[in-house]
């Protein structure tokens, strides 16, 4: 079992569920978050004064799937969430050790 | 017999416009609200808001107790307010002499009614000024004194026709404010800059090589609301201050004051978003929205005599002040949150010294009326924030203001998170 975490533009999330969906990938988390990469933050301007907003808005997803998924899970999402430009954000992965299904008590792969 | 008649009606259309026109200025208190919310940051939310609500209390109440009478002699509590056959026999017979085109005849109480929004629109004025940092208490607490005591003194040597302290009569020499553009704007904004020059910046906004950081507005929306009410409000605060509709001359002078003080508001608008985006490049939303509100006080002082184009105009030299003034203010470390000194203060001196270009009023009196006006608010203000500022503090903790006044005066959040049934899910 794998976490695949990717931060993504806020407005590719639709594109990316939807690349998701396609792929059998049957449920994601989705979190607003803000940081900064190498796109760093942008100025504002408020009453003639600007300031810099060093932390963008961003869109975090986490998908805990099947191993022999992942591949393509990295595939989908770095297709779905490109746009070229920078900020375009990034995909993390990691083991997952243990997952449990609350309702019915089902653990490993088949509670995914 | 048919005389009677007529008078009757007039006295009853001249009371209902005054109470309509109250009413509307009232609504000025939800314009502040909705105005001062939405230029304060959300963790400071409920508590410019109590302010408002409480400070206009305060201001009805001050005023009922004492500061109308100070100002006008209506008795204290009112006591001599009430209305009185003989008033209404003898303006009978004045009014009719005059073939019903004497000055306004109207209910005492309705008089009392319209005054005391006034007093509590300049306190308004005050809140927006020191938001973010001031302790409440001690707010309030000025708050009684301005209303009760400080501005209806100089309303006394204004509308009220005193003379200032015995000294010099300000009517005498030609000084003219028609619906208070210096006795109730410049007033207030004088309070509030006293009020903030004890009371020192917010944290954060200045440092220490001059730079001005921003502190962005929480609700841009509720911001632009506000305006709009004020806007609306304005119609009664000007509108009503021609005292009189129930004849053809009064309710053309009516209709023209409505006409001037929405174009003024106009031109306004428009000049401070041409002079925002000259500027900074770009159509600054909160300077236009001052815009409109510094068009709105540059003709308060003489909606009556301007045709409409010099009314836009007054309007737009207004909005062009207003973002000059904000700048030049925070240039010099003043933080005012929303305006209000440039606003009321710098805009509305510039209406008093409108007035001559096209009323009747002389130059050397507005600037003797403006003076007398900001010297005795300013002055008195400063002592009684001085005071309060002793004995119990004006400015909060540097914790509490991180944290916001809504949970350290209020002990409540104005807009409540993770707060569930049971006290901690979302």
């Amino acid at each position: 079992m794998k976490m695949v975490t990717a931060i993504i533009k806020p407005f590719k999330l639709d594109d990316v569920r939807e690349a998701l969906s396609d792929i059998g990938v049957q449920g994601i988390t989705v979190t607003e978050v803000k940081g900064f990469g190498r796109q760093k933050g942008h100025t504002e301007l408020y009453r003639g004064a600007e300031y810099v907003v060093d932390f963008l808005p961003k869109v975090k997803i986490e998908a805990a799937v099947k191993t022999d998924l992942v591949d393509q899970v990295i595939e989908a999402i770095a297709k779905a969430a490109n746009s070229g430009k920078i900020g375009d954000g990034k995909i993390f992965v990691s083991s997952i050790e243990q997952a449990v299904r609350i309702r019915t008590g089902e653990s490993g792969d088949e509670a995914l | 017999m048919m005389e009677n008649n007529i008078f009757e009606l007039q006295y009853a259309i001249d009371t209902f416009y005054f109470l309509v026109c109250g009413a509307l200025v009232m609504w000025m208190a939800a314009g502040f609200s909705m105005l001062e919310a939405g230029l304060v940051r959300s963790k400071n939310t409920a508590e410019i808001l109590t302010k408002n609500v409480t400070l206009f209390a305060i201001a009805c109440t001050s005023y009922l107790v004492i500061g109308y009478d100070i100002m006008y002699g209506g008795g204290v509590f009112l006591a001599g307010i009430d209305g009185g056959e003989t008033l209404v026999d003898d303006a009978l017979k004045a009014s009719a002499e005059n073939g019903f085109g004497g000055d306004s005849v109207y209910s005492a109480a309705s008089d009392f009614f319209f005054q005391v929004v006034f007093v509590a629109t300049a306190m308004s004025i005050v809140s927006g000024a020191v938001a973010e940092r001031m302790k409440l208490w001690s707010f309030m607490l000025f708050a009684v004194v301005l209303t009760a005591v400080i501005y209806p003194l100089e309303g006394n040597w204004t509308w009220g026709g005193g003379s200032v302290f015995g000294m010099y009569n300000l009517g005498d020499l030609g000084f003219s404010d028609f619906a208070g553009s210096g006795i109730v704007h410049m007033a207030g904004a004088a309070a509030a800059l006293a009020g903030v020059l004890l009371l020192g910046p917010r944290k954060g906004k200045y440092t220490a090589d001059g730079k001005v950081n921003a502190i962005p507005g929480a609700n841009l929306p509720l911001a632009t609301l506000g305006t709009f009410i004020l806007w609306m409000g304005w119609f009664g605060f000007n509108g009503g201050s021609v005292l009189k509709l129930g004849d053809i001359a009064n309710a053309n002078s009516v209709a023209m004051v409505f006409l001037n003080t929405n174009a003024a508001a106009a031109g306004g608008v428009i000049a401070a978003l041409i002079v925002a985006r000259l500027l900074f490049g770009k159509a600054d939303l909160t300077m236009t929205l001052n815009g409109a509100l510094a068009g709105l006080v540059a003709i308060t002082a003489g909606p009556d005599t301007p045709s409409p184009l010099v009314a836009t105009l007054i309007g737009g030299v207004g909005g062009v002040l207003v973002v000059l003034s904000i700048i030049t203010l925070d240039k010099l470390k003043i933080d005012d949150p929303v305006g209000a000194i440039s606003v009321h203060g710098v805009v509305g001196l510039w209406g008093l010294l409108a007035v001559p270009l096209t009323g009747e009023a002389t130059l050397t009196g507005q600037i003797i009326g403006a003076l007398t006006i900001f010297v005795w608010v300013f002055g008195a203000s400063m002592i009684t924030w001085g005071i309060i500022k002793a004995v119990m503090g004006i400015r909060v903790s540097e914790e509490e203001e991180y944290e916001g006044l809504d949970i350290g005066e209020c002990g409540l959040e104005a807009y409540p998170e993770f707060t569930g049934s049971k006290g901690s899910g979302l």
